[in-house]
């Protein structure tokens, strides 16, 4: 990785020297910001996934270990914004375009619903219980 | 809107590189203390760090209504919900419920299992020869002014149901469908669960003889 991709570029002594990188980050900003050259590191799309993939486990693990009902929660926010992650990342890299960032959309507004819900299952369940722990909501069991 | 749409683009031109492994290690670092952390209240800090460094992801990737977005609903609104919820249920030895450590060894475990299978299988697909990679990426087309961000335009008419970064200049002879009834299904899904969150949050009227009709 160039980490010194920003001064480099702004002195322009790497686009001097023949260095040309891929067309990965330009978002029309060459036209915006004209005079400040392109030298831009392919950041990949795996690591996009790679991210995606821990936040998809972080929340998975969040929601089987958490015993408190508001961590739960916190869990399936996590996975949510994984998926995002990996909406997002491919509406980015393949021609799945701008699809995958409407059903990100989607997905936010239903994460804000779900949440909202919960939250209110949850007041109900302290008001009912007196305890958060989900330990304790076996009533239900066989 | 314009002038913050360009601050960010400025932003991320300058520090295109290390402002990607910034947001990546803050948001790969905050979930992780999610899972860790024992206390409810620092949970939700570090789980505000770690979406908002996703929104942080999202800009990186040219996807700037849909990081404002992230911003303003999870980290403004879902989050200052939760927190409510934290405050609402948090009363003295509720606010750290301890896990049993032969359940976290065993989560952790199993959860990087999960992780490995993920990635194993994430690296096992060449993404660059699968046939659909474009690098191009979403902004190619050439409607969206430049100070109103990439995708704004783009993402509101095929909420409308109108394709143009599909349709424009193509030769087919159908139309690209768009969002128009998931929008609106959507819409009203977002209007039926607040009033049945309203409905299930409020407080109980008393059921006690002595105050048959006292709203609580």
């Amino acid at each position: 990785m160039n980490w010194g991709g920003a001064w480099a570029g702004i002195s322009g002594q790497v686009f001097e020297m023949g260095f040309v990188a891929p067309q990965v980050f330009d978002a029309g900003l060459t036209e915006r910001f004209p005079g400040k050259s392109e030298v831009m590191p392919a950041i990949d799309l795996n690591l996009y996934l790679f991210i995606a993939a821990v936040l998809f486990v972080c929340g998975v693990v969040c929601m089987a270990t958490k015993r408190n009902a508001i961590g739960v929660l916190m869990g399936v926010e996590l996975v949510l914004n994984g998926a995002n992650l990996n909406f997002v990342a491919f509406a980015r890299y393949t021609t799945l375009g701008i699809d995958g960032q409407v059903m990100s959309l989607f997905v936010i507004v239903l994460a804000a619903a779900e949440a909202a819900i919960a939250l209110a299952i949850a007041l109900n369940f302290y008001n009912n219980h007196l305890t958060i722990d989900v330990d304790r909501g076996d009533e239900l069991q066989g | 809107m314009s002038w913050l749409a360009s601050l960010v683009d400025l932003f991320f031109w300058l520090f295109h590189d290390g402002a990607f492994w910034i947001f990546a290690i803050t948001t790969v670092a905050a979930a992780v203390a999610v899972v860790v952390s024992q206390n409810v209240v620092r949970m939700a800090f570090w789980l505000i760090l770690s979406l908002g460094a996703t929104a942080g992801l999202f800009f990186s990737l040219n996807a700037d209504f849909v990081g404002s977005a992230q911003l303003l609903v999870y980290v403004g609104g879902t989050l200052v919900l939760l927190i409510f919820g934290v405050m609402l249920t948090a009363s003295g030895p509720f606010v750290g419920i301890k896990t049993k450590p032969g359940e976290l060894v065993m989560a952790g475990g199993v959860g990087a299992l999960l992780l490995s299978l993920i990635l194993y299988s994430a690296c096992a697909v060449d993404w660059r020869n699968a046939g659909q990679f474009d690098s191009k990426g979403v902004v190619a087309a050439g409607y969206n002014s430049p100070t109103e961000g990439n995708t704004t335009r783009t993402l509101g008419l095929s909420l409308m149901g109108a394709r143009p970064d599909k349709d424009l200049g193509s030769t087919r002879q159908l139309l690209t469908s768009g969002y128009l009834l998931p929008f609106e299904i959507v819409s009203v899904h977002l209007l039926v669960v607040l009033v049945g969150a309203a409905y299930l949050a409020r407080a109980k009227r008393r059921k006690s003889p002595s105050a048959p009709s006292s709203p609580a």
